[in-house]
């Protein structure tokens, strides 16, 4: 009776609240967007520089292989190495591709050939991959060059044989390894905040003592608020995995049913978690700089989503199996990407389930009616 | 339940509060009676509002007792908010939640059923005025309805015991009136109100007054009982062009014992009540002061709150010379 008011009026209010709605529906789907786009460690269209020595139609030809890959874009094409400086320095260029004189002639005599490539090495990651795109994309059709002369000359088994096989994300798509990571993180800055705003508020308000003189108990106090945010929650889940099913085409290869059951259990640790940290807090800002300071960003940065654990010193390591995220993060990239049910999550799921109700047993005890 | 406890809704014995090395509320005993209007004045952070709290079972007492009802404060003080109804000078209200939907928010705390709630609501309604503005958010509300929806919400419950801290703060005088005359009814329907005020108008509205000053207890009794520290000493209010001027005058006189400013006027109590206040005029205009008026006046609970303070910041430099 008494939880059901309170639940209605959480509601009340929220309707009445339209910044609470942005936060809680508009931000999880811009945000998803934009890191649906932005988190990811492919690298596409690098724009690249080439010096053509040669100007003759086979390094032309090589020139428009770079052109038409999806993976770089040739913004320029001078003469000598010495006019790519400019571009590199400026970061209008962050790769250069050289070709010297004589290229052409040296392809059809059947001479080794050396092509100089210059990359700007300030993004290491960004260039290490855009520098491995470079070279297959060289050796590729190094490779079609020696082929096509040898079929000329008669049948010839190929020299490479390589073949790489990859598991879960074969196209190596970056995005699908992090919009599921995006949903765990979404999911916990939205509630964790939202829930860290909630008693507090009512604290600078003045309704919370005055709700401390009612007979309403600690623990209705709380479950009144955890109940209408797990609502919001579990509309923010389904959205987010709309949008990340729908228009990133994430496969989700496990079962949904099991993707909302675990996802609750993860929200109850970030709206406990919210609830605490509202409980310890004198203001809203007070408790929006706790969230995020204290708790978010380190949650954030040990959780695995950035950084793998694997090479976090073992001290680490250990804090790390206090984050609920990290948990979580291995359950919904294990239900999206390799299909996996409870069998082999359970573990995960069991942790998370006792990191929630730890934390909402403090955030209880930590609500006093009384002060003492 | 004893005899003492039903005849008493507050019964408070050596209340003691302390933040740290401040005590905040010392040494406090009072009994308020069943129906009564027991007023708590003082200044800003005498202690009203923290023995107010631990009352409500909002703040743990350091030392002493009080009972609310019957009931320890410090040992059940869930069982007491049952019983009580707390309203505090900030009008605690929902801001985006409508007036009906605060009463019926509240209301479902308080556990009424939805026939009790219907009907408490129109109570409720009726005696704030509201009618016509259930539909209007909290924050949308003037001053006087919000505190007299405060209000209401704190009574929806019909508590036997109600608590007001500072209830007319920065509400105009037509409402602190309104307000007044609610309390009234309160009373008479028999709620023990125990309300705290700077207003020195609204504690004439008392049955009872307790004066606390610096955390202890100054005075205490019914308006007119603790007026009585003037017997003897009657009050001279004088009007003059230069008040400041007469007040130093009239300190240099032996008749006059002490000067307060009032508004416009000053307040000279006399050590004798045989010297008229004309007498006390005539030597101020042989000193050069242009008197306007000059009358004696019944002492007013201001004069009593300043006479009180004067005498307990006396004894204190006294324990402490």
């Amino acid at each position: 009776m008494r939880l059901r008011r309170l639940v209605w009026k959480e509601f009340l209010e929220l309707r009445q609240n339209p910044r609470l709605f942005g936060i809680v529906i508009v931000a999880p789907i811009i945000q998803l967007t934009m890191l649906g786009y932005a988190a990811t460690t492919d690298v596409k269209d690098v724009p690249i520089v080439v010096a053509d020595g040669d100007r003759s139609p086979e390094s032309r030809s090589l020139i428009a292989r770079f052109d038409v890959s999806r993976n770089f874009t040739v913004i320029d094409t001078v003469t000598t190495v010495a006019d790519v400086d400019g571009y590199l320095q400026r970061g209008r260029a962050w790769v250069a591709l050289a070709i010297p004189q004589g290229y052409g002639a040296a392809i059809h005599s059947g001479t080794p050939v050396a092509l100089q490539v210059v990359a700007d090495g300030s993004d290491s990651n960004s260039t290490t991959v855009a520098l491995g795109y470079a070279t297959s994309l060289i050796g590729g059709y190094a490779e079609e060059l020696t082929a096509r002369a040898s079929a000329a000359a008669g049948p010839r088994p190929a020299a490479i044989d390589t073949r790489i096989r990859i598991w879960f994300n074969p196209q190596l798509e970056s995005r699908f390894f992090m919009i599921p990571g995006v949903l765990a993180l979404l999911l916990l800055l939205v509630t964790a905040n939202l829930a860290a705003m909630a008693i507090v508020r009512e604290k600078e308000l003045g309704t919370l003592e005055q709700l401390n003189v009612t007979p309403l108990r600690r623990w209705e106090l709380i479950v009144g608020k955890l109940l209408p945010y797990g609502v919001i929650a579990l509309i923010d889940v389904f959205l987010v995995t709309a949008v990340a099913v729908f228009w990133f085409e994430v496969p989700l290869r496990g079962s949904l049913t099991l993707l909302i059951a675990m996802s609750l259990i993860y929200v109850l640790c970030t709206l406990a978690l919210g609830l605490f940290i509202s409980t310890v807090s004198d203001t809203q800002q007070q408790a929006m700089m706790t969230a995020t300071f204290f708790f978010l960003t380190p949650m954030i940065y040990l959780s695995g989503f950035i950084f793998p654990i694997e090479n976090m010193p073992r001290v680490i390591q250990y804090a790390t199996y206090l984050i609920p995220l990290r948990y979580f993060l291995v359950i919904v990239r294990g239900i999206f990407l390799k299909g996996i049910g409870l069998e082999l999550l359970w573990p995960q799921a069991a942790a998370m389930a006792a990191w929630g109700a730890v934390v909402l047993a403090l955030a209880v005890a930590r609500s006093r009616k009384t002060t003492g | 339940m004893s005899a003492a406890a039903t005849a008493n809704a507050i019964e408070v014995r050596q209340l003691t509060r302390r933040f740290g090395q401040f005590v905040a509320v010392d040494d406090v005993s009072f009994d308020v009676r069943t129906g009564e209007i027991f007023g708590f004045l003082g200044s800003n952070g005498a202690g009203k509002s923290t023995t107010i709290r631990m009352l409500c079972g909002l703040l743990q007492p350091t030392s002493g007792t009080a009972t609310v009802g019957g009931i320890d404060v410090r040992r059940n003080p869930e069982s007491v908010k049952v019983r009580i109804g707390y309203m505090s000078q900030r009008f605690s209200l929902y801001e985006l939640l409508t007036v009906d939907q605060n009463i019926r928010f509240f209301g479902g705390i308080y556990g009424l059923a939805e026939a009790r709630l219907a009907e408490r609501r129109r109570f409720v309604i009726d005696m704030a005025g509201l009618a016509g503005r259930e539909t209007t958010l909290a924050r949308d509300l003037a001053g006087g309805w919000r505190q007299r929806l405060a209000l209401g919400c704190a009574i929806l419950h019909e508590p036997a015991i109600l608590f007001l801290d500072e209830p007319t703060g920065g509400v105009d005088p037509i409402s602190r009136r309104q307000f007044w005359r609610l309390i009234d009814a309160l009373s008479q329907a028999g709620v023990t109100v125990l309300v705290t005020t700077h207003y020195l108008d609204e504690a004439e509205r008392c049955h009872r007054v307790a004066l606390i000053h610096a955390g202890r207890l100054a005075a205490m009794g019914t308006p007119t009982e603790v007026k009585q520290v003037f017997a003897g000493r009657p009050i001279v209010e004088i009007r003059a062009d230069q008040a400041v001027d007469a007040m130093r005058l009239l300190e240099a006189m032996p008749a006059v014992e002490k000067t307060s400013l009032f508004g416009t006027a000053v307040h000279a109590v006399l050590r004798d009540p045989a010297v008229s206040a004309d007498a006390v005029a005539d030597r101020l205009r042989a000193q050069g002061i242009q008197v306007e008026a000059v009358a004696t006046v019944a002492p007013s609970l201001e004069d009593v709150f300043l006479d009180v303070i004067d005498r307990a910041n006396a004894a204190a430099r006294g324990t402490a010379a």
